[in-house]
């Protein structure tokens, strides 16, 4: 429209044989730690995307200020005021990327290049361009140029926008999408982020409010990432799979006991014990496992962000650990099962007292397969490993000293011969050999990251005097992955 | 590399302990379902086991290898008789068998609850299906006393079969399940019903009948007169009598030893697998460029 023209004239008409008395400069500091912070989470892996509503050459300063944006990118800048010019650019811009990025760069299993090697690519892409590309058949040639970049940063974004640029990133990618912001107008954009970060500060509290996490400083971002976000996908990783597995051996063996009772469904394990399986013979080392093992310290995981690539890369729940993990299970259950049957085939052995023998052979089984995974040992781990074992010998012993309930003295009777204790430990031993051997040879001789570095910090702990409190050190030109 | 030898260390423990134990079972077993019914209704043993007019004696040899220590404990063994069905193991009433009929919400024992509107005490199939073979040892002669006391656990005899509960109409129906009871000893005093009602957890299991006090010398013959009552033939099972000297839980069962052995041998050869490749292949301890982004070799 001719709106802004006649603005500008009016504007030259005003302002005109003026006399400059002086000029001043406001600089919006940024917060302290921000380069660092911003630096480790790129050499992590995570790609970080700038979204602001200044203009572009204070976007741009703003991006050196904070090591976002280094001398040595190329920058590919896209300001477009029409459909058919945004369109042309991003082609263009494609091209460039690509030519710039396959030269010197890698290109990982799903054939998008990385951007790693000496040229890296930053585009930068302002508010009126957007407006064209979100929303429509654009947006998907924007998604292949941002995922060539390095560094995207965007500038005089609405914040309409900004949840745009989210959700074209979420629509196509099974990442996970992380929002930081700290005003009013990142709202949107951080209710639309898988994660939502607010910042409380300046602007006030309205981006804490909509947000999943709030924090005082940007660069707490690194920590609530790398230390807890870390040390939460290993302990949600390792939770999943060993409940399943607690969990079904305890019923396989249930199972397997059926096929020996002509097909009716007598239970091998009295009630009682059935139910306080789950609330007091396993649960307690489940829960103190789940909240407390920790499998790098913090200092480590700050000092090296690429360990964060572990979560990238699955390490710790996929497919395969999963159907390992179940054919794990169900060969335990069948050494739990079959040990004492096969024993006491043909012997007088009630079903009260083979009952126990299983009960308790499941129960130190699943708490000896928690000891042998636990990480980081404390009193509480302690505690609760080998008090719920003890607590099962207790209630095993209660139940069976009830005159009303069938299995009346059984315990006693059969803890009485030297057969009960050697199954006891057949069980043990045969069902857990195979894993601990698995384990070893992985660790050994193909171990991961995660693993090296916990050896590292083992061994050097001794070597290491206080390192003091340094928190992040800049990380110097890595080979990223 | 220490903590590979502990479970070896165990295993190989466990595999001696297992093979001097059961070194020291004897044991002699006879299976005498078949051969215990006469010729002419071999065709049809079931109609053989229900007829109360054929004699149901049968005199059996036992032939002992190997030097046998007193007590000498005397099992019956079922086989294919399936005592943990969940039916036959609810069909019981515990209350019942420490109240006696004042007791009367015996609706579990269902159907051998009552029998012509009175009562049966003690309820349930478990009880009606009490095994009543009978077994008499003789050895040169002389008759070998059995020592039926004491063969059921000491908490079931005190704690859940009544001291003043009489047996009452049992064994009274059309169908007949078992043996009968004899109305002038308290249940308490039944042994052989208090150790059949403890049922076992598999389908092949023995129970204990009695106890011989005396020695029994290699190359003794022992003569069994047995009564041979028990119906197992209407659903394929066998019964068998077994002579032991073991009390435990088990007996001469070689499984266990064989596992030993077999989980022995393979924690050894794998402690010495380990021993070799660690001697071999030695990744240093936490050396960081093993790291993937420390490693000079590592190529995209």
């Amino acid at each position: 429209m001719g709106r802004a023209r006649l603005l500008r004239k009016i504007a030259s008409n005003i302002e005109s044989n003026l006399c400059i008395l002086g000029a001043s400069g406001i600089e919006d500091k940024l917060q302290q730690g921000v380069p660092e912070a911003i630096e480790s989470l790129r050499t992590a892996g995570i790609k970080v995307w700038v979204l602001t509503g200044d203009k572009q050459e204070t976007a741009i300063s703003i991006g050196y200020s904070s090591k976002l944006l280094t001398s040595k990118m190329t920058q590919v800048i896209v300001n477009s005021n029409s459909k058919e010019s945004c369109r042309k650019s991003l082609e263009d811009a494609i091209i460039m990327s690509k030519k710039l990025t396959t030269m010197s760069g890698t290109t990982n299993e799903t054939g998008r290049t990385l951007g790693s090697g000496s040229t890296p690519v930053a585009l930068i892409i302002d508010g009126t361009s957007l407006v064209y590309i979100l929303d429509s058949e654009l947006e998907e040639r924007l998604f292949e140029l941002a995922c060539n970049c390095s560094v995207v940063l965007c500038c005089r974004v609405a914040p309409l926008q900004k949840a745009g640029i989210v959700s074209l990133v979420k629509k196509r990618t099974s990442d996970m999408t992380l929002a930081i912001g700290d005003g009013a107008n990142d709202v949107s954009m951080i209710q639309m982020a898988d994660v939502g970060v607010g910042i409380s500060g300046q602007e006030g509290r309205q981006a804490v409010m909509a947000s999943d996490f709030a924090m005082g400083q940007f660069r707490f971002l690194v920590p609530l990432l790398f230390v807890h976000g870390h040390w939460n996908y290993q302990r949600m990783g390792y939770m999943i799979l060993y409940n399943f597995y607690r969990n079904a051996v305890f019923v396989l063996v249930l199972f397997w006991y059926v096929l020996f009772t002509c097909f009716t469904l007598t239970t091998a394990i009295n009630e009682w014990s059935s139910v306080l399986y789950s609330v007091i013979y396993t649960s307690v080392p489940t829960i103190v496992v789940g909240i407390l093992d920790k499998d790098l310290s913090r200092l480590t995981l700050l000092k090296h962000p690429q360990l964060y690539g572990a979560g990238h890369r699955d390490e710790c729940y996929n497919k395969t650990l999963f159907w390992i993990t179940m054919l794990d299970t169900l060969y335990q259950s069948v050494v739990v099962f079959f040990i004492p049957l096969l024993a006491y085939w043909g012997s007088t052995i009630d079903a009260s007292s083979i009952g126990d023998l299983w009960t308790l052979a499941v129960v130190i089984l699943v708490n000896l397969q928690l000891a042998m995974d636990v990480i980081q040992w404390n009193w509480i781990t302690h505690a609760a490993i080998w008090g719920s074992i003890i607590a099962t010998f207790i209630c095993v012993i209660i139940i069976d000293a009830i005159p009303s309930l069938v299995g009346y003295w059984a315990i006693f009777e059969i803890a009485k011969t030297r057969l009960f204790w050697c199954c006891l430990l057949a069980i043990i031993v045969t069902a857990l050999i195979p894993r601990f051997v698995v384990k070893v040879l992985y660790q050994f001789y193909a171990p991961c990251d995660v693993q090296i570095a916990r050896e590292a910090e083992k061994f050097w702990a001794q070597n290491q005097s206080a390192a003091g409190e340094v928190e992040m050190s800049p990380i110097l030109d890595h080979p990223r992955r | 590399m220490g903590v590979i030898f502990i479970p070896v260390g165990l295993v190989t423990l466990r595999a001696s302990h297992c093979v001097i134990i059961h070194s020291m079972v004897v044991e002699i077993v006879d299976r005498y379902d078949i051969d215990c019914v006469p010729e002419p209704s071999r065709m049809d043993k079931v109609s053989y086991i229900q007829d109360d007019s054929i004699p149901k004696n049968c005199s059996r040899f036992m032939k002992v290898h190997k030097y046998m220590k007193a007590p000498i404990y005397i099992y019956y063994q079922l086989d294919n008789y399936y005592q943990n069905h969940r039916r036959y193991v609810k069909s019981r009433s515990d209350k019942q068998l420490l109240d006696g009929q004042k007791y009367h919400d015996t609706s579990s024992c269902q159907p051998v609850e009552s029998n012509n509107n009175r009562p049966i005490v003690p309820c349930g199939l478990i009880a009606w299906s009490l095994f009543n073979d009978t077994f008499k040892f003789i050895r040169e002669g002389a008759e070998l006393i059995v020592n039926r006391k004491n063969i059921a656990w000491k908490s079931d005899r005190g704690h859940k079969f009544g001291k003043n509960i009489y047996p009452f109409n049992f064994q009274n129906g059309t169908l007949i399940g078992g043996g009968k009871l004899n109305p002038e000893i308290p249940l308490s005093d039944q042994e052989d019903l208090i150790v059949w009602m403890r049922t076992s957890a598999l389908p092949s299991f023995r129970k204990l009948y009695g106890r011989i006090e005396e020695d029994l010398d290699v190359d003794d013959v022992v003569v069994v007169n047995l009564m041979n009552n028990y119906n197992t033939y209407s659903f394929g099972g066998k019964k068998k009598l077994v002579l032991s000297t073991s009390s435990w839980l088990g007996g001469k069962n070689d499984f266990l030893g064989h596992a030993c052995v077999f989980v022995g041998c393979s924690s050894l050869s794998l402690a010495i697998i380990f021993m070799l490749l660690h001697v071999k292949y030695r990744r240093p301890y936490g050396d960081m460029s093993y790291l993937p982004w420390n490693r000079k070799s590592f190529s995209g």
